[in-house]
């Protein structure tokens, strides 16, 4: 109780303050604005005079450059007070030709208007959030006995919601409908002006464990997900849960990216965590460092560890066993610059150790997968997968398995991708699969973390 | 149950050594130190540095060979991003598919869109080929808010310059009179060096051309060039055949002498065209060091008159 009424105090001193603050700035604004429109008056007199000027003489064509170099000034008015009169009032420069390319006229160009530059239509942007909608369609024939998947399907319409929100904070919503049935895959605020460097995020968010547990579909290189991620680590959900979390930069040597996050959920992941009581949260740590090699290649390595409640004791009410998860990620990327849109490669691999305490033995797995994927051409690449991974349940049954990858691009905003993916399950049965995907894109989905 | 209390304590002793950190690399901040300056690409950097002097610390995200419009968000960027007092954009979203993370992830309050730290240079310069109907991406990848390579036209460099020194006047008051000499300053040597470039160009002008990608219209404007094709069907959409042999036959028609060809594109599909068509293919430069010679804002423009110039003259 004494806590709330401090609280309270404190509250209702600061917003006092604010008060007090705002009605300062207040005034100053209006001092600021009397003073800027004065500064435009004085400006447009000047313009009209000029072109009284201009229009008496052949060569008018000095207008533009004029007016272009008194635009920005008129824009910083404070500047200019404290500017003597720019080199342009006095020798304007070379006339800017009326010109010849077939562009639109600008407003500008019309006699007697201002011109009309970026930032004008800028402001006109409503502030809707940037929508996008990215489809992913995904076939299938021949068969497989463990996982099947539908012949056709509209396996993930994505809709992103992005957006600032305030000057501290932006967020991020992502929808994924499947046929039937919608699920919030991601929606959080990230608090992007915190002290010392920390950036928070809180909502709903794919975790920071490893590389493939935070990639969305339609970013993967690959139709489908490892199996290790399928046996270990709650598959294509993943470690996906309502959580906070927190990243800083860390102090490294000069050119080592060395990055540490901490994140707690709620507990209820997949088939990967299971919380029965509140307490019951699950913690998510990554480690990651990066460092250019060249301008063209650089190697990204992160270690990962996530630990939580998992569903073994839940047919008699227990919560007393946990999953604990280790991870190893490595990456390489080259990408030659002068020719970045033709040329690149990717190297990764990540290696998961699972320990699932259960009512007998606890249940050690481990599993990897390795890929390289190669783009040949501005359109294509190449890809294979080697997979091979114990199950969490059972760490006695290994499956494996291996895939090659053929993408093409018909431009950035869409994506035809096959895939041929063998397995061989622990049982000894076999699956032969050629998957195919169509991917498009609407609207302005934000770019993906690296 | 005695992990509880031992878990307690681990997660103290983290927090207390996370804080710690952060206490560390933070630091006082020094008044006379330099202010740092990241910009977005070469171009801003290079007009940044005009104005600044040796009062700023500049450096370019991407470099000047590159293509702007892809480059890779890499966490190294980060690094430069944390610690920057001022973050300058092209703006007109040439940096939508890569900047935005960087921004989010950089911990840094200052460069945060709308905060004290962050200048889109777009707001000083005119802007070219704003789309005035529906814009719908069967047009290819279209800027909405107009074409972002605005620097290439002189006088938007003089702009964005006069942006860019107001910015650090208000940044540093201390300093202002130093940067206001170094704007004029730079605005002089502009001017003399438009002269000299006009004239340079002055017997093309009007000629046709043809380029590789839609870098071009305020550099064309200013000097007076008609850009009159494109390789690329579409901005951001690669060469077809059925478009190239529609651009052949129109070069052919217009009596096209001159491909002109970022650094970044596959030089295949010009050399083919050039062959077919006798006109010569000269790889300009849209940027600042994006070759040795173009180390700076001036040298920019002397590398590309200079090869532009002798490219009309040698096909008359």
């Amino acid at each position: 109780m004494r806590h709330l009424i401090i609280f309270c105090c404190c509250f209702v001193l600061s917003s006092g303050i604010l008060l007090a603050q705002e009605k300062d700035n207040t005034q100053d604004r209006f001092k600021a604005l009397e003073e800027r429109i004065a500064a435009l008056e004085a400006e447009v007199q000047a313009l009209k005079a000029a072109r009284g000027v201009a229009s008496g003489t052949p060569g008018a064509a000095v207008q533009p450059a004029e007016r272009a170099v008194a635009s920005p000034e008129a824009a910083s008015v404070v500047a200019q007070a404290a500017q003597p009169p720019t080199p342009e009032a006095q020798a304007p420069p070379p006339p800017v030709p009326q010109t010849v390319t077939a562009t639109p006229v600008l407003a500008g160009e019309s006699p007697g208007l201002l011109p009309v530059y970026g930032g004008a239509s800028a402001a006109a942007k409503a502030l809707n959030p940037d929508i996008s909608v990215i489809g992913d369609f995904l076939g299938s024939v021949g068969k497989n006995p463990f996982n099947p998947v539908p012949a056709l399907a509209m396996h993930e319409s994505e809709v992103g919601l992005q957006a600032i929100v305030d000057p501290y904070a932006r967020a991020d919503f992502f929808l994924s409908f499947g046929e039937e049935g919608v699920n919030l895959e991601e929606g959080f605020i990230t608090f992007t002006s915190l002290p010392w460097g920390f950036v928070a995020k809180v909502g709903k968010m794919r975790a920071a464990f490893g590389k493939v547990n935070t990639l969305h579909n339609h970013v993967l290189p690959w139709t489908d997900r490892p199996l290790v991620t399928d046996n270990l680590v709650g598959g294509e959900d993943g470690i996906d849960d309502a959580g906070i979390s927190l990243t800083r930069i860390l102090p490294a040597p000069d050119g080592i990216f060395l990055e540490a996050t901490g994140q707690v959920f709620r507990g209820d992941s997949a088939d990967v965590f299971r919380s029965s009581q509140s307490r019951d949260a699950s913690l998510v740590g990554h480690l990651r460092g990066y460092k250019d090699i060249t301008d063209n290649t650089n190697i990204d390595l992160g270690f990962s560890y996530a630990r939580g409640h998992n569903d073994a004791g839940a047919a008699f009410g227990s919560n007393a066993f946990r999953t604990q998860l280790y991870g190893l990620d490595a990456t390489l990327h080259w990408k030659p610059l002068r020719r970045s849109i033709y040329h690149s490669f990717v190297g990764r691999s990540e290696l998961i150790w699972s320990n699932r305490e259960e009512p007998g033995v606890p249940q050690q797995a481990f599993g990897f997968y390795t890929s390289g994927d190669y783009q040949f051409a501005r359109r294509w690449f190449i890809g294979g997968r080697f997979d091979r991974s114990d199950r969490a349940r059972a760490a006695n049954l290994t499956d494996s398995g291996f895939s090659t990858i053929l993408t093409y691009w018909p431009s950035e905003f869409s994506q035809i991708r096959g895939q041929y993916r063998f397995a061989r399950y622990a049982d000894g049965r076999e699956g032969n699969e050629l998957r195919f995907q169509f991917q498009f894109s609407l609207g302005a989905h934000g770019a993906h973390p690296f | 149950m005695n992990q509880r209390p031992r878990s307690v304590c681990i997660s103290l002793l983290v927090s207390a050594f996370l804080v710690g950190l952060a206490a560390l690399s933070a630091g006082p901040a020094e008044a006379a130190s330099k202010l740092k300056v990241v910009t977005a690409t070469t171009d801003m950097a290079a007009l940044a540095a005009e104005v600044g002097g040796d009062r700023i610390e500049v450096e370019s995200i991407a470099r000047g060979y590159q293509d702007p419009h892809f480059v890779e968000a890499k966490p190294s960027f980060l690094l430069k991003l944390r610690k920057a007092d001022l973050l300058i954009v092209v703006g007109l979203q040439l940096e939508i598919g890569w900047l935005p993370p960087l921004i989010t992830q950089s911990g840094n309050p200052k460069i945060q869109v709308g905060g004290p730290g962050y200048l889109d240079a777009s707001e000083f310069a005119e802007i070219l080929e704003k789309p005035t109907g529906v814009v719908t991406r069967a047009m290819g990848d279209v800027h909405p808010l107009g074409n972002p390579h605005y620097w290439l036209d002189p006088e938007n460099g003089r702009r964005i310059a006069h942006g860019i020194m107001t910015k650090l006047v208000e940044m540093r008051p201390s300093d202002a009179a130093y940067f206001q000499q170094r704007w004029e300053d730079f605005s002089q040597r502009l001017v003399a060096a438009e002269k000299v470039w006009d004239e340079e160009m002055k017997p093309f002008h009007g000629r046709k051309v043809v380029s590789y990608h839609k870098s071009w219209p305020n550099f064309a404007r200013h000097f007076q060039l008609d850009v009159v094709g494109y390789i690329e069907p579409r901005p951001g959409i690669p060469p077809s055949p059925s478009h190239t042999i529609e651009l052949i036959q129109q070069m052919r028609r217009d009596h096209v002498k001159v491909v002109m060809v970022e650094p970044y594109f596959d030089l295949k599909t010009p050399n083919s065209i050039g062959s077919a068509t006798g006109a010569q293919v000269i790889v300009l430069l849209p940027s600042v060091e994006a070759e040795k010679e173009a180390t700076d804002y001036f040298k920019l423009f002397d590398y590309d008159i200079a090869l532009l110039t002798k490219a009309f003259q040698a096909t008359q």
